[in-house]
């Protein structure tokens, strides 16, 4: 099946910053993209190029087959929810919902709005909230309704911009599986742009990691996870994050800065980069000792930064055992997860 | 005996606002206690009074055995850190970290030690003589901690000190300071509203909840053994799993669900368990859909459907579930609390 969506070498260049330089890009008709990347990569300009607020100074975009490169944002027919909420404070939840139905040049029957509006409140459990105001509502509830109003359009294509940045950590981790639930259910295509890796990992389909206007890597979050093309890659993802140590080949294994033999080598000759995650790091199996410096309790398990090998190292450790500053433990690298780079770039294993 | 110690400290303002209700704390020498809440739970209130920015309307405050209830924050010789600020964009690094001392009667030499000290133990060196614009964002945050923490007070008080910092970056600082606080020693109260930067930092985790202290104890403690449900739905991410049933008869039963135990009273209660606690199971068990799998790289948390309500179970990558298949839940049986539904105590 074709892609529902596609981007072909798109270029938006703002004075002489290219804030997009060349993106190539497929979304499913059924599909979930998470667009990650820190703050100033082009993920916005990303968005508001696909809907048609921005026009690409280079490349064609295409939905549905049609190319709509240069279509004015209304006739792409998609719906965009940002991090701020932007309704109507006085009206009323159900009045808000009703609004973009309501629109100029719509002519939506009484009864199928009614019924719109119904279908999205219970989808996002606000029906209780419907005639309240908008102003007595909480974050949590507000950006409900905001994703309601998008939902009652029933557009092309969702795009969500940040959509859960200004909410609390306990909100923002019941509405990540809500919003999942609810694509589901909707069968639209989303984009979903974050610089958290949480909802990177969690709600993706597919991640594609943005940088300096280029999409570095896309893939399933288990792909991205666990074969990051380079170390900036793998920084994106990950809590803490993916130590990186460097490495010599000495015989048939890599060796770290004070001579310790980390893992065997397969591929790859002379220096290089390690990438190993802190869960694929044993706290105890192997030779050498390392010095534990904090103790983090992460609630189901430790976080250890471990003075190791010449570096500082993060593992995850499990809650079995106790460790303490100050101690000892004996690091042992998972041969099988290891990642070997150079020059940027990942080599096989 | 504790070296900051807090007797029954309250704060009403004139309006009548009670932000703190009486509250019993103390901190022990190089203690780091962390002072967790929601917003206006009177963690900042009372950090402010230790700090004599606020002046409290009953109690004592006693630092190193004396009474500094009164005493003006000029007269108190504590640290205290809100958001790391900006840096004085015309001195070097090296001056900047060592501003604070300018004003103590240390000697020069003396005051050239301990910027050298912090400034290695950060790994500042080769940014020392560089001025604040020529740094990352990230370096300029370790100088302003530096700077924050080159003094040694008798207390550091740090008021969310990474309140807007990147998750990355709040990860890293998180772990110098609690580097630093190890190193110099230095009694340290540290408020937040992260219950997740709490957990990780604290040698004593203080719960507060509408000016009244819900519980305090070393992290792990009050993780796996929450005084209430505030305490227990506060802490943790994902949050613990509640299930609203009764005891009674040796067992504790809700839809779909029947758990024995002991002698626990009769009568309505909630059964609280972890997501890491919940594993999948055969035979009698509680049955359960699947209807959501979160991969979340290190692990993944499952969301089932069951009689009784939702369940998330946290299971390490590598084991995943389709959604829409039905599974049997159990729980480790050590892990499960208990709690009354109209006082949220636990059993």
């Amino acid at each position: 099946m074709p892609p529902w969506l596609k981007l072909e070498g798109v270029v938006r260049r703002f004075g002489s910053l290219e804030a997009l330089a060349g993106i190539d890009l497929d979304l499913g008709a059924d599909e979930m993209l998470v667009v990650l990347g820190p703050t100033g990569a082009g993920k916005t300009t990303l968005l508001r190029t696909v809907a048609g607020l921005e026009i690409p100074d280079a490349g064609r975009i295409e939905m549905a087959g049609e190319e709509v490169t240069h279509w004015p944002p209304a006739a792409r027919d998609l719906a965009l929810v940002f991090q701020n909420f932007a309704l109507y404070p006085d009206w009323s939840v159900r009045r808000n919902l009703e609004f973009p139905l309501q629109a100029p040049g719509r002519s939506i029957p009484r009864d199928e709005i009614d019924q719109r509006v119904g279908q999205a409140a219970e989808l996002l459990r606000i029906e209780r909230l419907l005639e309240r105001s908008v102003a007595q509502l909480s974050g949590g509830e507000m950006q409900r309704v905001a994703i309601g109003r998008a939902i009652v359009r029933r557009p092309r294509l969702f795009l969500f911009d940040e959509p859960l940045t200004n909410l609390d950590a306990k909100l923002r981790e019941s509405l990540r599986a809500e919003l999942t639930l609810l694509r589901k259910q909707l069968g639209i295509p989303m984009i979903y742009v974050t610089h958290d890796q949480t909802e990177a990992l969690s709600m993706g389909d597919r991640v594609a990691v943005l940088a300096e206007g280029r999409i570095l890597q896309q893939g399933t979050p288990e792909e991205i996870y666990r074969h990051p093309v380079s170390p900036t890659v793998a920084r994106q993802l990950g809590q803490p994050a993916i130590n990186v140590l460097e490495v010599r080949r000495v015989d048939q294994a890599w060796v770290g800065a004070t001579g310790v033999e980390l893992m065997p080598a397969l591929e790859g000759e002379g220096s290089m980069l390690l990438g190993i995650r802190p869960e694929d790091i044993a706290p105890e199996g192997g030779e050498v000792a390392g010095v534990v410096r904090v103790v983090e309790d992460a609630g189901a398990v430790w976080i250890l930064l471990v003075d190791w090998a010449g570096t500082s190292l993060h593992i995850m450790a499990s809650k079995d055992k106790i460790y303490v500053p100050g101690g000892k433990v004996h690091p042992r690298i998972d041969p099988q997860r290891g990642l070997i780079w150079s020059d940027d770039r990942e080599i096989a294993l | 005996m504790s070296f900051l110690i807090c007797q029954n400290l309250r704060k009403t303002y004139d309006d009548g606002t009670e932000a703190v209700k009486g509250i019993d704390l103390a901190c022990g020498v190089g203690e780091l206690v962390v002072l967790l809440g929601p917003s206006g739970c009177g963690k900042t209130t009372t950090l402010r009074m230790v700090a004599g920015l606020e002046t409290p309307t009953g109690g004592h405050i006693l630092l190193d055995g004396a009474e500094i209830t009164r005493a003006s924050p000029a007269e108190r010789d504590v640290g205290f850190v809100f958001q790391f600020y900006a840096l004085y964009p015309h001195m070097k690094v090296e001056a900047n970290i060592g501003f604070p001392l300018e004003s103590t009667d240390l000697s020069k030499e003396e005051r050239q030690r301990r910027v050298g000290e912090i400034v290695e133990r950060l790994g500042l060196e080769a940014l020392a003589g560089r001025y604040p614009q020529q740094l990352s964002g990230g370096d300029q945050q370790r100088v302003a901690l530096a700077r924050a923490m080159v003094r040694r007070p008798q207390i550091y008080l740090m008021d969310e000190p990474l309140g807007t910092l990147d998750a990355d970056l709040r990860l890293e600082m998180r772990e110098l300071i609690r580097a630093q606080q190890l190193e110099s020693g230095v009694a340290t109260l540290y408020v937040t509203h992260d219950q997740e930067e709490a957990m990780s930092l604290a040698d004593r985790v203080v719960v507060m909840d509408g000016g009244r202290i819900r519980q305090e104890g070393p992290a792990a403690a009050v993780y796996n053994r929450p005084a209430d449900l505030f305490v227990a739905d506060f802490i943790g991410s994902p949050g613990m799993n509640f299930i609203a049933g009764e005891i009674g008869g040796g067992q504790f039963t809700a839809p779909g669900l029947v758990w024995t135990l002991d002698n626990l009273r009769s009568g309505p209660a909630v059964l609280g368990v972890r997501p890491e606690f919940v594993q999948p199971a055969e035979g009698p068990c509680l049955r359960a859909r699947v209807i959501l799998d979160e991969y979340l790289g290190a692990c993944r948390h499952i969301h089932c459907e069951a009689e009784c309500g939702r369940v998330v179970m946290r299971v390490e990558d590598g084991d995943s579930f389709l959604v829409g298949a039905e599974i049997g839940l159990d729980f480790v049986r050590e892990q499960v609390l208990f709690f009354d539904p109209v006082n949220g105590e636990r059993l």
